[in-house]
C-alpha cells in the first residue's frame, strides 16, 4: 500500500496502514540523523513554509532541521511579525506564500480546525503542526514511534495518558492513534477536564492516578497548559501536583519496564518529580530526538503523494 | 384590479378552511373564496393555481434583517425579497443591527426602510435593554407606539434577572410579547459547538443543552412571575422541550418556536469544520432532534421560524472559532417544513398553522389568514415540485445555508402582499 494523502491534518483521518507507513519511513530517516552527513537532496528546489500563529519552539524548530536535512527551501512565518496583525485572514497569508511558490506548508495554529480551513482552499500540501485543542499529529506520531522502538509494538499495550485531556490536542492525537494501532488507552486528570466523552472514543476514563497507572506500559504526561486557562478547571498547581504528578512511589505501581513520556516543555515539580525526568526510563530527550525522523517522513509522504 | 387564483387546495388554518376553490383579491383585500369565481373584470390577473396550495403568506417571527449597519450580509430590500421568494409575505426582525433598534427613532427608520424598498411587510421587534448591554431598560414604550410588536436582546440574553424581570412588568400594560433567545451564557461562554462527543472530537468548545435550558428556565418562572406572555426562540434541546412541556401544562402563558435547521440537522454537520453549520444555539444530537419533532408534532413548539441570519461569505470562510453564528432560512423553510408532512409528523394543515396564524397571533398582527375583508397576503406554492437548493439563486445577499445541494420539495408560484403580486416563478 502506498500512501497517497495529500495532506496529513490528524490521526483521526489517517488509517492504521496509513500511520504504520508514517513510522516506517521515519525508520529510515532516523538513519539519515546517524550520518556524517546528515542531508539528503530528496526536497531539493521545493519550497515548505512554516506558518506559525502561535508561539512554539520546539516544533518549528524540529520541522525546520527536518525541512532541510531533505534539502527543501525553509521559509518561517510567525503571526507575531506577519500582517495578520494587520487583519489579513489565514487564507489570503497562505495564498501569499502559494504564490512565492510553496508547495508545503506547515501550519500551527491556535484553533481548532484552522488547518482544514487551509486544505479546503489552497493547493499546496498542509501538515497540521497543532491545531487548538484538535490534534498534534507529528508529536503523537513521535509518542507512538518512541513506544514500538522501546517496546517493539504498540497492539495490546496499556498507555496512560495523564492531565488535562480535555484542552490537549496531542491526548486526542495519540488516543485516534493508539487506539487505531490496538493499544490500551487509559486517561486520567481531574474530572473537569476528563470529560466522560472520551468513553466514546475508546478510552478508559480514571480519576485516581495510583488507580489508572496500575500494570501500564507506558505514561505520557501532559503539560499543565497554564496559558490555555487549565487552571479555571481545578483549584490550583499545588493541589493538582498532589493528585496527578508524577512520582516514584506512583510509577512503582506501573509494570517494571515502564516508559515515561512527556511532549515537553516540562513543567518539572507539577507534571514530573525532576527524579522521574532524569530516571532512563524516561524518554523525554529521545521523543525530540526522533521528532526530526518523524517529521522528515510526514514531509517526505506527503511531497511524494504530490509527485515530489 | 384584482387577482382570481383558480382551483387551488386553498388552506387556511384560521377558519378551518381546506378545499379545492378559487380565491378572489380585489385590490389589497381577500374579497371572496368559493367553488368557481368567473373573472368579474378584464383588468384582474388570473393565477391558475391547479396542483397547488394556496395558503395565508407565511409569517417569519424570526429574522435578521442587517439594516442598519450590516448591509453586507443584507438589507431590508434583499431580505425582503428573500422572504417573497420563501413564501414569506411577513416578517419580523430582530433588534440586533447597527445602532441597535432600542429606540423610536432606528424604528421609524426600519419601517420606512421597509416601506419604500421592502416587498413584504416588515415588523420590527425592539430591543430590551439599550444596546443590548443588560444594564438599563430600552425605550419600550416609544418604540411599541413606533410600530414594534416585541421585545427582545436576542442573541444577548439579559444576565440580570432583575432587570429582566422589570423588563417583564414593565411591557405587559403595552400588551406585547417579550422574546428570549434563553441561554446562560457563564456555561456557554465561549462555546461554538454543542458540547458532545463531536465537539469533543473536533476540540472546539462546546455549548451544553443545560446552558440553553437554565436560560429557559429562568424566563419560564419570571413568565409566571410576571404574567406577560413569553416566547421562547429556537428551541434546540430535549430538556427544553421538557420544560416548554411542563410550564404549558401549568397554564403559563409561553410559546415557543423551532428553526428547521435543529429540526433537521445534527451536530454531525460541523465535522470538516463546517462554519455553515455554526450558528447559536449549536446543532444538537439526533435525540434533541427526535424530542423537537415530537415538540412539534404534540404542540409543544407553536411556530416554525427562521432566525434567518445572513453572513458575507468572507466573514463564514474563516477559522470556525473566529466566523459569525448563524444561518440564512428564508428561502428553504418552507421546503424544510414539508419535510415534516412527507414523514407524517404533522399535517399541511398543521404545518401552515405554525407558520400563519399561530406567529401571527404572538405578535399580534392581524395577518396569517384569508378570511373575507382581510389584508390580501397570500403565497401559492406546489408541495410536491422538487428543486436542488442553489445557494448562487438565492434572492439574500448571503449563501451562509448548509443546506445547498440539498433536492427538495416545495416550490413558492406566488407571493402576494396586500393584493400585489410581489414574487411569481414558473
Amino acid at each position: 500500500m502506498a500512501f497517497d494523502k495529500k495532506h496529513i491534518l490528524g490521526l483521526g483521518e489517517l488509517s492504521a496502514e496509513e500511520i504504520k507507513i508514517i513510522l516506517d519511513t521515519a525508520e529510515s530517516m532516523k538513519e539519515i540523523s546517524t550520518r556524517d552527513v546528515k542531508k539528503v537532496p530528496t526536497l531539493k528546489g521545493k519550497t515548505v513554509v512554516n506558518l506559525f500563529f502561535e508561539p512554539s519552539t520546539r516544533t518549528r524548530s524540529s520541522f525546520e532541521i527536518a525541512e532541510k536535512r531533505l534539502s527543501a527551501d525553509v521559509l518561517n512565518f510567525s503571526a507575531s511579525q506577519s500582517s495578520v496583525v494587520k487583519g489579513e485572514s489565514l487564507v489570503d497569508t497562505a495564498r501569499n506564500f502559494e504564490a512565492m511558490g510553496a508547495s508545503i506548508m506547515v501550519i500551527r495554529h491556535g484553533m481548532s480546525g484552522a488547518p482544514f480551513v487551509l486544505a479546503r482552499q489552497i493547493s499546496a500540501s498542509v501538515i497540521n503542526a497543532g491545531d487548538g485543542s484538535h490534534e498534534h499529529p507529528s508529536q503523537a506520531l513521535i509518542d507512538i514511534f518512541t513506544i514500538r522502538e522501546k517496546k517493539g509494538r504498540i497492539e495490546g499495550l496499556n498507555v496512560l495518558i495523564v492531565g488535562d485531556i480535555l484542552n490537549s490536542r496531542v491526548a486526542r492525537s495519540n488516543i485516534f492513534g493508539l487506539r487505531k494501532l490496538g493499544a490500551n488507552v487509559r486517561i486520567v486528570g481531574p474530572a473537569t477536564i476528563v470529560p466522560e466523552y472520551f468513553s466514546e472514543m475508546g478510552t478508559e476514563i480514571f480519576y485516581s492516578l495510583e488507580h489508572a497507572i496500575e500494570n501500564v506500559d507506558v505514561v505520557i504526561m501532559l503539560r499543565v497548559q497554564s496559558e490555555r486557562k487549565t487552571l479555571e478547571y481545578f483549584p490550583s498547581l499545588r493541589e493538582y501536583s498532589g493528585l496527578y504528578g508524577l512520582t516514584r512511589e506512583k510509577l512503582k505501581l506501573a509494570k517494571k519496564d515502564v516508559i515515561v513520556m512527556h511532549p515537553g516543555p516540562i513543567n518539572r515539580g507539577v507534571e514530573l518529580t525532576s527524579e522521574i525526568a532524569d530516571d532512563p526510563g524516561a524518554v523525554i530527550l529521545e521523543q525530540v530526538a526522533n521528532g526530526i525522523a518523524v517529521r522528515m517522513a510526514m514531509i517526505y509522504l506527503v511531497a511524494l503523494g504530490e509527485g515530489l | 384590479m384584482g387577482v382570481l387564483i383558480k382551483n387551488g387546495r386553498v388552506i387556511d388554518p384560521s377558519q378551518s378552511l381546506d378545499m379545492i376553490s378559487d380565491v378572489y383579491v380585489q385590490r389589497d383585500r381577500v374579497k371572496e373564496i368559493s367553488k368557481r369565481i368567473d373573472t368579474p373584470r378584464k383588468s384582474d390577473t388570473v393565477i391558475d393555481a391547479s396542483g397547488q396550495v394556496v395558503a395565508p403568506g407565511l409569517v417569519d417571527i424570526h429574522v435578521h434583517l442587517r439594516e442598519p449597519g450590516y448591509e453586507h450580509k443584507e438589507t431590508i430590500k434583499t431580505g425582503c425579497l428573500a422572504a417573497a421568494a420563501g413564501g414569506f409575505t411577513s416578517i419580523v426582525c430582530m433588534p440586533n443591527t447597527n445602532p441597535i433598534n432600542d429606540n423610536a427613532s432606528v424604528t421609524e427608520y426600519i419601517l420606512l426602510k421597509a416601506r419604500t424598498e421592502g416587498i413584504v411587510n416588515v415588523f420590527p421587534i425592539g430591543a430590551i435593554t439599550k444596546g443590548e448591554k443588560g444594564n438599563e431598560l430600552a425605550d419600550i414604550g416609544e418604540m411599541c407606539e413606533a410600530g414594534c410588536v416585541a421585545i427582545s436582546d436576542d442573541g444577548m440574553p439579559v444576565t440580570n434577572s432583575g432587570l429582566m424581570r422589570k423588563a417583564m412588568e414593565y411591557v405587559r400594560p403595552f400588551g406585547i410579547p417579550v422574546i428570549t433567545h434563553a441561554e446562560d451564557m457563564g456555561l456557554s461562554a465561549g462555546g461554538v459547538m454543542n458540547e458532545s462527543f463531536v465537539s469533543t472530537e473536533l476540540g472546539l468548545r462546546g455549548i451544553p443543552s443545560a446552558s440553553e435550558e437554565a436560560g429557559i428556565g429562568r424566563d419560564i418562572i419570571l413568565c409566571e412571575l410576571t404574567g406577560t406572555p413569553l416566547h421562547i426562540c429556537h428551541v434546540s434541546t430535549k430538556g427544553s422541550v421538557r420544560l416548554v412541556r411542563e410550564a404549558k401544562k401549568r397554564g403559563a402563558k409561553v410559546t415557543a418556536e423551532a428553526t428547521p435547521h435543529h429540526f433537521t440537522l445534527t451536530d454531525k454537520e460541523v465535522y470538516g469544520y463546517n462554519t455553515n453549520a455554526k450558528m447559536n444555539p449549536p446543532l444538537r444530537t439526533q435525540e434533541d432532534v427526535d424530542a423537537i419533532i415530537e415538540g412539534i408534532a404534540d404542540g409543544t413548539i407553536d411556530v416554525i421560524a427562521t432566525d434567518h441570519a445572513p453572513h458575507s461569505q468572507d466573514e463564514k470562510n474563516v477559522e470556525f472559532d473566529l466566523a459569525p453564528f448563524g444561518i440564512v432560512g428564508l428561502e428553504t423553510a418552507l421546503s424544510l417544513s414539508l419535510e415534516l408532512v412527507e414523514k407524517e409528523i404533522i399535517t399541511l394543515n398543521e404545518m401552515i398553522k405554525k407558520l400563519t396564524v399561530v406567529p401571527s397571533e404572538i405578535v399580534g398582527i392581524e395577518r396569517g389568514t384569508l378570511a373575507p375583508g382581510s389584508i390580501a397576503d397570500l403565497v401559492v406554492f406546489d408541495p410536491g415540485k422538487s428543486r436542488t437548493i442553489n445557494s448562487g439563486e438565492f434572492f439574500s445577499k448571503s449563501r451562509n445555508t448548509p443546506f445547498a445541494g440539498w433536492e427538495l420539495k416545495g416550490v413558492v408560484s406566488n407571493t402576494i402582499v396586500s393584493g400585489k403580486i410581489v414574487f411569481s416563478r414558473n
